[in-house]
């Protein structure tokens, strides 16, 4: 199991112990993470699973490719130095500890 | 009190109990699905589900303890016999199930080929949900010929799976191009020349006259009197809208459920969203296939149901993935005009934004996620930049989302 923890925008907190091999984003929507609207699903394709990712963390994710970079160009609150879709996380041992924090809107 | 009844566990029919949970409402809520599943993505069926590449677990919308954690009765593989509006109850069996609101999401089936021409072949498959994937792809072997008929995103996203996999494809659509209903000319052009580079056979003004075999379909006689072989046929020909217990309960229809702007149909205690649900918007009346739609639409009723007085007014936006092109479309294009080209910033990214006079109205992306949200941007606050602007590369796309 994998820790993870998701700051909701009201400052709700969740500590994960979550499965390898989903997603970030699938991991809080399934655990009721206030803000992981993720309407397509994990298509790369809504930007609603928009998340700011630990300042600690953020050299140690895989790094974006190039539809990742380009919809958080533009996405609503988009922080280029922490922001990243969910989705586009897998869940591996390598990010035991994670910490992000949801945003206050999605569109 | 009776509570809150929803038939059809799909899209909207899980948006709707969710939102509700969400703004507090606590009374007793019921999701009816005919499926034997929990609600579920479909996206997926026509993309990495079918290709092998997702686990069926990850289909699903919730987890299965959701529904018990929010106090939501989820009754799957239940179909109601009919809806009961003088008594205000739904059929089951013997059962009735009492509602003060009925809410219908009960979404769209797909046309099949007729049986006259030979629909009812084995080996004859369309493309809804998880039973028809279950039962296609383990048939759809390398080198296997598959005869994909219709040319819109299902089709054409079947295709390109298919391709993926090493079947032979190959791809006709009875009007003079793909995408005809729902795209321009230029971004028919774009697909066109993607499925061809891929190695499929697409041939657009070309209808099925018949499929041929006996018991197992082994091609087809095309309407051009040419012939094709197929292991495998798929139709990807539309939908119609799952109104059956709607026309029963004698409610009104109009190319599906017609709703008034909150929702409602013609009994006031009645609701409907999603794909199966015909709505007013700008001076017409539109139905929307998309997760968009099933979702905005579901949230706004929920919202009404209670009590609010919100009229849906939809954003809509649309995904399609074929190969390695993601297609992002938002607005609607219906009564364009005028279409501008705009190369994107990445090697192979387009969009083709829609102006009807010199109101945008909607854009396709291909590959281009910057062009996508910028145009979502302008869409939502109903701002057109000057066409020849747009068409310059050089120009920042940033710098007219902030005009
Ligand atoms: C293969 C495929 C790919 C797609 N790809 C995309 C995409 O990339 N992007 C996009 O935006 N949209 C896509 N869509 C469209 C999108 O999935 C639909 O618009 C959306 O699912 C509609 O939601 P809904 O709840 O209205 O209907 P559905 O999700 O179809 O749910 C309706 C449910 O109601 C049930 N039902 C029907 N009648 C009854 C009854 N009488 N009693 C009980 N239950 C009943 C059905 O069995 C079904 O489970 C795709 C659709 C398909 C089929
Ligand atoms: S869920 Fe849509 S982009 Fe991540």
């Amino acid at each position: 199991m994998v820790k993870i923890t998701y700051i909701e925008h009201d400052g709700t907190t969740h500590a994960l112990d979550l499965a390898e091999g989903l997603t970030v984003m699938e991991g809080g929507r399934d655990n009721g993470v206030e803000g992981i609207v993720a309407e397509c699903g994990g298509a790369c394709a809504c930007s609603t699973c928009h998340v700011y990712v630990a300042p600690d963390w953020v050299d140690r994710l895989p790094p974006m490719d190039p539809m990742e970079e380009d919809m958080l160009d533009f996405a609503p609150g988009s922080d280029p130095a922490r922001s990243r879709l969910s989705c586009q996380l897998k869940i591996t041992a390598a990010l035991d500890g994670l910490v992000v924090e949801v945003p206050e809107e999605q569109a | 009190m009776s509570g809150i009844v929803v038939i059809g566990a799909g899209q909207a029919g899980c948006a709707l109990v969710a939102k509700l949970r969400a703004l507090d409402h606590d009374g007793p809520l019921t999701l009816l699905g005919a499926e034997p599943h929990p609600p579920y993505q479909r996206p997926p069926l026509s993309k990495k589900y079918l290709l092998g590449e997702m686990p069926r677990e990850r289909l699903f919308l919730r987890p299965e303890a959701f529904y018990a954690d929010q106090g939501i009765t989820l009754r799957t593989g239940c179909a109601p016999d009919a809806i009961d509006r003088a008594a205000r109850c739904v059929r089951i069996g013997d059962e009735r199930l009492p509602y003060d609101q009925l809410v219908l999401t009960t979404g769209a089936t797909p046309r099949r080929l007729p049986n006259m021409i030979g629909g009812g072949l084995d080996g004859v498959f369309t493309l809804r949900g998880i039973a028809d994937v279950d039962a296609l792809a383990p048939r759809m072997r390398p080198g296997a010929r598959l005869l994909v008929v219709g040319g819109g995103y299902i089709g054409l996203e079947a295709a390109a799976v298919a391709r993926g996999l090493g079947l032979q494809v190959t791809l006709i659509e009875a009007a003079p191009r793909i995408l005809q209903r729902v795209a321009a000319p230029e971004t028919s052009d774009y697909f066109r020349a993607l499925h061809r580079a891929h190695g499929v056979d697409l041939r657009e003004g070309t209808g099925l006259a018949r499929l041929l075999g006996a018991g197992h379909v082994t091609g087809a006689e095309l309407s051009d009197g040419s012939r094709v072989e197929a292991d495998l046929v798929l139709a990807g020909i539309g939908v119609a809208p799952n109104v059956a217990l709607a026309e029963a309960a004698g409610l009104p229809l109009d190319n599906g459920i017609a709703v008034d702007k909150l929702g409602r149909t013609g009994d006031p205690h009645i609701w409907a969203a999603g794909d199966c649900a015909s709505f007013p918007w700008r001076d017409t009346r539109v139905r929307m296939e998309s997760v968009q739609n099933a979702i905005d639409m579901a949230e706004c009723v929920a919202t009404n149901l209670l009590g609010a007085q919100t009229p849906y007014d939809p954003q809509p936006w649309f995904w399609s993935d074929q190969y390695d092109t993601k297609l992002q479309i938002a607005g609607l294009n219906a009564g364009y005009t005028r279409v501008v080209a705009r190369p994107g910033a990445r090697a192979g990214s387009l969009s083709h934004w829609y102006y009807a006079g010199d109101r945008l109205i909607a854009l396709d992306a291909m590959n281009d996620p910057r062009a996508y949200m910028i145009g979502r941007r302008l869409l939502a606050r109903d701002t057109s930049p000057d066409p020849a602007l747009l068409a310059a590369p050089e120009t920042d796309l940033k710098a007219l989302a902030a005009a």
